[in-house]
């Protein structure tokens, strides 16, 4: 095969035309462009959203790295396009193209997909349309690229069933090596028994889901009645992927470096993976289990050479929850040290109250700026933080912020979640005597009154494979309402003045809501919105509600399902559920009882510190938690002595 | 001594003791960086390159750099410049060619030379500008150019953020020629272009290529037919006969071609 000719000239004359054209010109430093002929497999890596979002998205990184690092694998990187490029790419015929050479997309063997978020659905239609590839998988033929959608939506890749060939369920280090394996060979075999063998060897790998291979049938209910393999060769249940040791994937290590601006300028390295803390609401959480800590050494190897690769000038440690750490202490002490009097800052992007101490926030802030503290205790109410086991007292939280107004800082930022599980306005209006306290006790701390507090609150959204995903989602009327009552109890007290408020309206989150528990059927609904104009449904400017509402009036009524009926219906206990034979390690039974749990305020520990509660994860990965101390130490990192130096 | 709040680290910078300016290229694809992408893919070079440079002190140190007007998102240059604060003794040349090893290619360090006693914005007042007119006839745009030479004031509209804004192209323009060649970065062979050379003055708000190509519609209808290139070819001080003297002068060391 000649390798594609490259789309950039066709490219280049549009780009003047359209808003921040350095998004689409590549040349990050640590990019590859590797030889198009000797790569035996092609991967096309691709982030569906906008490329200041897309870029610094870890999971791509550390697959693009190691990928590459395979003699016979090839791998690019490609964005979601904005609409005024897009408009004018059809007027020109030019092609859906990866930012690394150039290369049309529709000429790589594999287009890996990674969706954190399912908002991103749309914008993976636009790429296939783009590219030139058949939206539906079963149009497309042996010369098609192999779509493989990955990352956390995946665990519930149904609505996508239509448009994807594979879904890869967890962790990606080994798995894409798998996946190219089968690929290579089934191309140096001469591509015996065509797509289709192909897609049934990829069903005999580990971790991988082929929809096509699955018959879905429903009842008069029209709940799901069955989901059955139609070939002997394709497994009934698709059990995720779990990296057991992380310190033998030490990636990346040569970070990209955009040119353009992204939302994440950083060199970060996820200090652990997993969490048990437990929150019923947080899907990552439940779905990464268990904890796998890496070692201080390895840690101190990635952020020495991701640093020194990258002229970054703050780390990011990043996790679930990373002031969880067993080593934490160490590991910012340990930077700190060895960043000294280079301008180089830590952050820590998730962190806890009850684990936050404030000389972990000095480390953290020792040689760089001192932003805001951020903290996340999700619920206003004692009791809906049990409901949702998001321990974290308000006295927790109070003495923190306090111990951080007396040493400095100004500001603390507080995240909550509204539309919670059995959630009263009583709850959510707690919200506002939180952030007086804070502001109370902030004053008396820091001795004057310059303090601000700032409240976020999303829409809370039900998700597959966690204790609430049998819940009713609140509709957005019912939320907007309590955000009301909420700002009207921010202000009436004169402390009001000091607290921001800032929200999202409900409405995108249904939506959200209808991709992440939906079925096949809601493939139908996402087609019409894309059909219809669709794009960028995580931005503001660019969602339509009203477009999704009546696409899915049209395309589920007369179905007998609704809109109502995927998001605000609670599911009883024997529904099988779309995502039941998708495996995340989570027994259903122990799901249930959580769920039971929640519902009468009963909370769940934490598993690294308290006996085993049986969520059945550990047995069915083949994993163990793994936290410290591992043993290990920091390298002594040095830093780069620079010409004029001398000796 | 400076206060230091209660939890806030003393800033540790070291003060400036040198200054070296460099002059640098924005080139191919690179052309699209804004000037604010040029300034961070500078400073992270000089952190990789470990050249000691001086930060700022307070709350939020940045690093001291001095720049010169910026090329617009889209146009290339030959000629930008950059002054460097230095915590030591660095030479220029080393420091030239150390920071055009850790930037990506295409913004390639062109020169060098330590700083004298004139700031860096008192050395420039003027650039010479090439636009290529891929598909446009020489002979059109010789009519469009000498439109423009013979009016007194041709005002081009411009939307910033602020509003509207009207700019006087003709007063700008110190000097134009008109030639044709092949339009740079394609194979031999291909058809020759307009081009337009083009001392333009800088004033406030400063004339842009596009401030240029604008008047020429505004003056003969001269609209080309696809997106025309411009580059920076020169900054400098204007001479009495039209020429621009090099920022760097004459302690100039180059670094690349």
């Amino acid at each position: 095969m000649t390798p594609p000719p490259s789309v950039f000239p066709a490219l280049e004359p549009l780009l003047p035309r359209v808003a921040k054209p350095v998004q689409y010109v590549g040349g990050e430093l640590n990019a590859q462009v590797k030889d198009w002929d000797t790569a035996a497999v092609r991967w096309a890596l691709m982030y569906p959203d906008a490329y200041e979002v897309g870029l610094p998205n870890q999971g791509i990184q550390i697959l693009y790295e190691l990928l590459n690092e395979r003699p016979d694998v090839l791998a690019e990187r490609c964005y979601a396009v904005w609409p005024d490029l897009e408009a004018l790419m059809r007027e020109n015929g030019v092609p859906a193209f990866t930012v690394d050479a150039h290369r049309p997309l529709g000429a790589f063997d594999v287009i890996g997909v990674s969706f954190a978020t399912e908002l991103g659905y749309t914008n993976l239609l636009t790429a296939l349309d783009l590219a030139g590839i058949p939206l539906h998988s079963a149009d497309r033929g042996v010369d098609h690229p192999v779509v493989i959608a990955g990352g956390h939506a995946a665990f519930n890749p149904e609505p996508i069933a239509d448009f994807i060939d594979v879904a890869v369920l967890g962790d990606g280090e080994e798995v894409v090596g798998e996946i190219t394996d089968v690929v290579a060979a089934w191309k140096a075999d001469g591509r015996p028994g065509g797509r289709r063998e192909l897609l049934l060897r990829l069903a005999e790998t580990d971790g991988c889901y082929v929809p096509g291979f699955y018959e879905v049938s429903y009842g008069a209910d029209g709940a799901i009645a069955s989901v059955e393999p139609t070939d002997p060769r394709v497994p009934a249940r698709v059990m995720k992927r779990t990296t057991v040791d992380l310190d033998d994937w030490p990636y990346p290590k040569a970070p990209l470096v955009p040119l353009a601006e992204t939302v994440h300028e950083r060199a970060s390295v996820e200090i652990f993976r997993g969490c048990t803390r437990g929150c019923r609401f947080c899907q990552a959480g439940m779905i990464t289990r268990p904890v796998r800590e890496r070692s201080l050494e390895t840690i101190g190897k990635i952020v020495d050479s991701a640093v020194r690769n990258s002229g970054f000038d703050e780390v990011g440690l990043l996790s679930l929850s990373s002031a969880d750490h067993s080593e934490i202490a160490e590991i910012t002490k340990g930077l700190a040290d060895a960043y000294e009097g280079t301008n180089t800052s830590l952050s820590l992007p998730s962190t806890r109250v009850d684990a936050f101490n404030i000389d972990l926030a000095n480390e953290i802030s020792r040689n760089g700026r001192r932003s805001g503290l951020t903290f996340a205790p999700e619920g206003g109410s004692e009791r809906i933080r049990r409901v949702i086991n998001k321990m974290v007292s308000e006295e927790d939280l109070i003495r923190t912020v306090s111990e951080a107004f007396g040493q400095g800082w100004r500001q603390v930022k507080l995240y909550f979640m509204c539309g919670l599980p059995t959630e009263t306005d009583e709850d959510v209006v707690q919200i506002a005597d939180m952030a007086h306290n804070v502001i109370r006790a902030g004053r008396a701390a820091a001795g004057h009154n310059d303090v601000r507090c700032t409240i976020s609150i999303g829409g809370f959204v039900p998700k597959p494979h966690t204790p609430f995903q049998w819940a009713a989602q609140a509709h957005p009327t019912v939320i907007d309402e309590r955000l009301r009552k909420l700002r009207a109890a921010v202000n009436a007290n004169k402390l009001g003045r000091n607290v921001g408020m800032r929200y999202h309206d409900g409405e995108p989150s249904l939506i959200e809501g209808l991709l992440a528990r939906g079925d096949r059927r809601v493939g139908r609904v996402i087609e019409r919105v894309w059909r219809e104009g669709g794009r960028f449904d995580g931005w503001s400017e660019h969602f339509s509600y009203a477009r999704w509402v009546d696409a899915a009036a049209a395309e589920l009524e007369p179905l007998g399902v609704s809109l109502d009926w995927f998001t605000t219906r609670e599911r009883p206990r024997e529904e099988i559920l779309p995502w039941d034979h998708l495996d995340s390690g989570l027994d259903r039974d122990w799901l249930w009882e959580d769920w039971q749990d929640a519902l009468s305020g009963r909370e769940q520990d934490d598993c690294r510190w308290t006996p085993c509660f049986d969520c059945g994860v550990c047995p069915s990965t083949g994993a163990d938690i793994q936290v410290g101390p591992s043993g290990t130490t920091l390298l002594p990192l040095t830093v780069v002595r620079g010409p004029g130096a001398g000796g | 001594m400076p206060r230091v709040r209660a939890g806030e680290a003393a800033n540790p910078s070291l003060p400036t003791v040198a200054r070296v300016r460099v002059q640098f290229a924005k080139r191919g694809r690179l052309r699209f960086l804004s000037h604010r992408d040029v300034a961070r893919s500078v400073e992270r070079a000089l952190r990789r390159a470990a050249i000691p440079v001086s930060y700022s002190h307070g709350f939020s140190p940045h690093p001291r750099l001095t720049w010169s007007p910026a090329a617009p998102t889209g146009t290339a240059s030959e000629a930008e410049y950059l002054e460097i604060g230095l915590t030591r003794e660095v030479e220029p040349g080393e420091l030239g060619r150390a920071l055009d090893a850790a930037l990506p290619e295409g913004l390639d360090v062109l020169a060098a030379a330590p700083a004298d006693g004139v700031a860096l914005a008192d050395r420039i007042d003027a650039a010479r500008w090439r636009i290529e007119l891929p598909q446009v006839p020489v002979e059109a745009l010789k009519a469009a150019v000498g439109a423009l030479l013979a009016a007194d004031e041709v005002l081009v509209e411009r939307v910033t953020p602020k509003g509207r804004k009207h700019v006087d192209v003709r007063a700008a323009l110190v000097h134009v020629e008109v030639s044709s060649g092949v339009v740079s970065g394609t194979p031999s062979g291909a058809p020759d272009c307009a081009i337009l050379t083009a001392v333009v003055r800088q004033g406030s708000p400063v004339v842009r290529p596009d401030d240029v190509l604008g008047a020429l519609d505004v003056v003969a209808g001269l609209r080309p037919p696809v997106p025309a290139r411009a580059t920076r070819l020169a900054q400098g001080l204007l001479d009495d006969r039209g020429e621009l003297a090099d920022p760097l002068g004459s302690d100039r060391v180059t670094t690349r071609a």
